[in-house]
């Protein structure tokens, strides 16, 4: 019975545990309350990926409603890996926040964080499991405004304008992609996503399908930051509290690259969209710049935090890259790193929560030879930066094969050399903390910082060790990735 | 135990060593125990596996698929099981050394300093015993990684700076050339495993010569200029780094995946049959020269062995580069027979400075009558690095020449001759100085006797290697193309 | 002209969509900012509810007597955009009420100048 409502209750429970939350009020309960959503949501997200992995897709009518009038919630092998990516951050990022948001946050506020962490997390299952384009704008705009709230909670008064400058951003995005699905539904008079790709595959490239595709795009890549409308971001994760960013940057992006992937690849369909239109030219071309100048950025930058938020632009960029590739390598590459990257980028910024809490900033000033007072934590960050660069051993690694192989077997050998060598470029921002941190005398008064609280750090360690660990069994990770990219392709007519 | 047991135990020996010396951090005798013994059962484990390869056998063992098709896989063949003798034996000595220098030169840090070093052992015997490319350049990263820590521990401007060229250099190198070169390997044979006879055998000459560049300057521990620039920069590190790590672990890596990579990924023969390789010969053997005319006018001790190392590293790319069988068999020997000699000679460095607080090659007047037995040692380290009989270094130059000869390559004999002149010109004067100059300054005795043990055990293993090359030889001689 | 007769909730659409995106690029003051972002979400409101409209229609009575109906399923849908759109707004200005709290002001300029004075403190 449970298990038949099991991709309702996916949304469902972290949604019903908002109001919840700010029913009961007290801060532990509101903490073991989201706890629990979030941990049930990642078993369920399990327990559908095996499920998937079995029969292939799952369909679920919600409310009883026959799909394509009633909301379909569809699960196949691309939700479900995404699924299992966001509940999973969500499960870490919940039992982390409890020190976290206790040292950031005044006491008061405490519920509200909680009821609108598990909004967030809620909109972000429900954008990836439902198979109903408008739908997902409903899922986007919950999840988007619950981010906005999570941003303004940050300390620093500058919170206030990148949440509201994000609000901005996000909500022309939002509404540039229903445009794009109102368009859709003039052309095919339906909206279940699986029903629209079929009747458009009759319809052709005509012009307002062109239009929708072309609205569609900007407004996805508005909410992925995909170069050049980056802009919100740095401020975003900047400013945002630790475990804010934590479950921001491992999936907030990311969920909005599966959108994109959903409508170019199951919608419009490969045929339309790579074959027809220069959509992989104008990605690589994107995809290349945003690699190039957020890294590069990112090396500049006096923060840690914002250092890293702009290495997330570059990251998607790689992600995007895959994307404009549009091969079954550069497409595996991608959904591989939206994973490795969720998963690294979480587990550093989890880290840097600590070293936040703890040293009080992650200006580059304050991580003078905090290798020798925050040991555990910085091995940690020393780690994941290693993934992020892309060293064999590590989850970054595997994107990065992935990547270069596609743009090898595509025979864009400059392609393949660019990315390598801006995995150099990381190299350098990663080693500016390594070199801070082992190899500078600590800052006066720094002997008293201790080392992160060991809720906090056992969290991030489990992320840390998932980054070595996918670094070397891929059966989960490429798998999955190569099931979704061979299903996206498949799909094309 | 079975040979699988024995390879698993390989890697995994050196790393819960790394373990236990961090746990038993706060006791430096126990921590020093810690490190003997893991490098005494390292060996042990290395040994275990001797018998089986002498015999003609290739004990594999399976971890895990990595990547759809390829696994983190090992498989032990004649010049892996060479590579992890030779480091797995010198870890011993070298350890003894390590604790008489590191505590005759109070360093700091040393919990930190034998867990890196315990490390990058585990790192090496994964790249000595790898079954294929992937596993290799996972462990080869690897090492560059937790050798990072040991470049740059004295922590202070001069090792940042050192730190930063060593990474920049090797990573760029690796992640720049080496993995696309992989990538491309794969994408072109739809294997990586090490094959006798080489996977490259349907690919056109000038994308095999393409590959071939892509792979010998990609792998940046082989030192081939212009990729050199690492090693001295990474003499910031204190001695007993310079001589195990960067003059047997690391740089053995390099010319060890070379080796590996030309007989077992392009193939001898394959490569003879194109003129993919006709370049690498030259460009080794302007390095062997050009290298040590930067030794010959180099003062600092440390800094001329370590072009000495970039010279003679290039030995071995050039013999294979010549692709005649007995080159090959002379490559496989030289990285045993250099490292022998090498890490003596560093040794001795290490000996004086800690002794006599002297690193120029100027202030060594005189010094040989002060520490007889350090000096001693230093000269049968410089015998075998000019080739010449009773050292191993003979050995292996006989057999290169015998192959240049073989394959009338006269470029490389030429380079050959060259270099042993140049060879005596940088190394002759030193043990001239030390032993029939006048001593200056105040006196000063031997260093300590941890440290006199272990090059006097390094220099015997360099004369025995000449006297008895029987197990080196076998091994050199099993190898496809050997 | 034809065209345009026929198609000028199109054009009524596309009008409110620029004044919207202008009005938030052009505007340094962080509520009209808003109001100009509310008039872009109105224009998409009519993008998906003109198209429903069809001349004579009724409401869609299922019954013998009603041939002609308007699709209601876009009323539905913007119904929800509507919701949407007024939870942004409020969001947002209570965003705006913070931000005016903490820099005592919501020019956008100056509270740019607000910060770069305080850019260092970290």
């Amino acid at each position: 019975m449970i298990a038949e409502h099991l991709p309702a209750l996916q949304v469902v429970v972290p949604l019903a545990a908002a109001p919840l939350i700010v029913l009961l009020r007290q801060p532990g309960v509101a903490w073991a309350l989201a706890v629990a959503a979030s941990v049930f949501a990642f078993g369920a997200s399990l327990v559908l990926a095996a499920e998937v992995a079995r029969v292939g897709v799952i369909s679920y009518a919600m409310g009883n409603w026959p799909p394509p009038w009633g909301i379909e919630y569809r699960v196949d092998a691309l939700s479900a890996f995404m699924l299992v990516l966001v509940s999973a951050i969500g499960a870490l990022v919940a039992p982390y926040a409890l020190r976290s948001v206790a040292a950031e946050l005044p006491r008061e506020q405490h519920y509200l964080f909680y009821a609108v962490f598990c909004l967030c997390l809620a909109g972000l299952l429900g954008m990836t499991i439902t198979g109903d384009a408008f739908n997902v704008f409903v899922f986007m705009e919950i999840a988007s405004l619950s981010m906005y709230v999570l941003i303004a909670l940050g300390r620093d008064r500058r919170a206030l304008l990148a949440s509201y400058q994000y609000l901005l951003l996000g909500t022309i995005g939002a509404t540039f992609y229903v445009i794009g699905v109102g368009l859709l539904y003039l052309v095919t008079g339906t909206l279940n996503i699986a029903d629209m790709a079929e009747r458009l595959a009759q319809v052709g490239g005509t012009r307002p399908v062109l239009a929708a595709l072309a609205f569609i795009t900007v407004g996805l890549s508005l909410k992925l930051a995909l170069f050049p409308l980056h802009l919100w971001l740095p401020n975003a994760y900047a400013y945002a509290p630790s475990a804010a960013t934590a479950l921001l940057a491992a999936t907030a992006t990311k969920v909005s690259v599966y959108v994109l992937l959903r409508f170019y690849f199951t919608v419009f369909g490969a045929g339309l969209v790579v074959r027809t239109l220069p959509v992989p030219e104008i990605l690589i071309g994107l995809s290349i710049a945003a690699i190039v100048t957020a890294s590069l950025v990112a090396l500049w930058q006096a923060d840690f935090k914002r250092l890293l938020a702009y290495s997330s632009v570059a990251q998607v960029g790689y992600i995007t890259l895959g994307i404009g590739l549009a091969s079954a390598d550069g497409l595996t590459a991608a959904v591989v790193h939206l994973f490795n990257h969720g998963i690294t980028k979480g587990a550093l910024f989890m880290l840097v929560g600590g070293i936040a809490l703890r040293a009080g900033g992650v200006n580059f000033a304050r991580l003078q030879g905090l290798g020798r007072a925050m040991p555990v934590t910085c091995l940690g960050v020393t780690l994941a930066g290693l993934s992020l660069i892309g060293v064999p051993g590590t989850a970054g690694f595997i994107s990065k094969w992935y990547l270069v192989l596609g743009a090898l077997e595509a025979g864009h050998w400059w392609l393949a050399g660019l990315v390598v060598l801006t995995s150099l470029i990381a190299v350098a921002y990663v080693w500016r903390f390594v070199e801070a941190a082992y190899l500078s005398a600590p800052a006066p008064g720094a002997a008293r910082i201790a080392e992160a609280p060991l809720p906090m750090l056992a969290v991030s360690w489990v992320l840390v060790a998932a980054c070595i660990w996918f670094g070397f069994d891929t059966s989960f990770t490429v798998e999955g990735a190569r099931r979704a990219a061979a299903l996206m392709l498949g799909g094309a007519p | 135990m079975t040979s699988a047991q024995l390879i698993a135990a390989c890697l995994v020996v050196p790393a819960a060593g790394a373990a236990g010396i961090a746990l038993a951090g706060s006791w430096p005798n126990l921590r020093e125990s810690v490190t003997l013994g893991t490098a005494a059962l390292l060996l042990a484990c290395v040994l275990g596996l001797l018998p089986t390869v002498l015999a003609g056998g290739v004990p594999q063992l399976f971890v895990l698929e990595m990547l759809p098709g390829i696994a983190l896989g090992f498989r032990v063949e004649p010049l892996g099981m060479l590579f992890a003798l030779v480091a797995s034996g010198l870890w011993i000595v070298n350890s003894v050394y390590s604790i008489g220098y590191m505590r005759g030169n109070d360093e700091g840090h040393q919990t930190r300093f034998y867990v890196c070093f315990a490390l990058a052992l585990a790192a090496t015997m994964g790249i000595a015993l790898s079954a294929n490319l992937l596993t290799l350049f996972v462990f080869y990263e690897m090492l560059t990684l937790v050798t990072w820590p040991l470049v740059t521990h004295h922590g202070d401007n001069e090792a940042r700076k050192g730190g930063r060229v060593y990474l920049g250099v090797l990573l760029g190198t690796s992640i720049g050339l080496l993995l696309p070169a992989v990538i491309a390997t794969w994408a072109i044979a739809g294997t990586l495993e090490f094959t006798p006879g080489g996977v490259l055998g349907s690919a056109s000459s000038a994308t095999l010569g393409l590959l071939l560049a892509l792979y010998m300057f990609g792998i940046g521990k082989a030192a081939l200029m212009p990729m050199h620039r690492w090693l001295p920069a990474a003499m910031v590190a204190p001695t007993p780094v310079s001589a195990l790590l960067h003059a047997v672990a690391v740089v053995k890596a390099g010319v060890f995946a070379v080796v590996k990579v030309i007989v077992y990924v392009f193939g001898t023969g394959a490569l003879a049959a194109t003129t993919a390789s006709d370049w690498l010969p030259t460009v080794a053997g302007f390095t062997v020269i050009a290298a040590s005319v930067v030794a010959l006018r180099s003062d600092n001790l440390k800094r001329r062995l370590a072009y000495s190392t970039v010279s003679q590293l290039s030995y071995v790319v050039l013999a294979v580069a010549i692709l005649a069988p007995l080159s090959v068999i002379g490559a496989t020997l030289h990285i045993a027979a250099h490292a022998v000699g090498k890490i003596t000679l560093f040794f001795a460095a290490g000996a004086i400075y800690t002794a006599a607080h002297k690193t120029e090659v100027s202030q060594l007047d005189g010094i040989g009558r002060r520490m007889p037995w350090t000096m001693g040692a230093f000269a049968v380290g410089v015998l075998s690095m000019i080739g010449l009989p009773p050292a191993a270094g003979f050995v292996s130059k006989w057999y290169m020449l015998a192959g240049a000869l073989q394959a009338e390559h006269w470029v490389a004999v030429g380079v050959i001759a060259a270099s042993t002149l140049l060879n005596a010109a940088y190394f002759v004067p030193i043990v001239y100085r030390a032993f029939f100059r006048a001593p200056q300054g105040k006196a000063h005795g031997e260093a300590p006797p941890a440290m006199v043990l272990a090059l006097l055990a390094s220099a015997g293993a360099t004369l025995a290697l000449f006297f008895f090359p029987h197990v080196p030889l076998a091994l050199a001689r099993a190898l496809p193309g050997g | 002209m034809e065209a345009f007769a026929s198609h000028y909730s199109y054009f009524v659409t596309v009008l409110l969509m620029a004044a919207g995106l202008y009005i938030m690029i052009a505007r340094g003051n962080l509520v009209k900012k808003l109001i100009g972002l509310s008039i872009f979400q109105t224009s998409v409101y009519l993008l998906y509810i003109a198209p429903g409209k069809l001349i004579g229609g009724t409401a869609p009575i299922v019954s013998q007597a009603y041939q002609v109906y308007s699709n209601p399923l876009p009323h539905v849908l913007i119904l929800t955009a509507i919701v949407v759109g007024i939870a942004t707004l409020a969001l947002g200005l209570a965003i705006v009420v913070r931000i005016r709290e903490a820099y005592g002001s919501i020019e956008e300029d100056e509270i740019i100048a607000a910060d770069v004075g305080h850019g260092d403190r970290e």
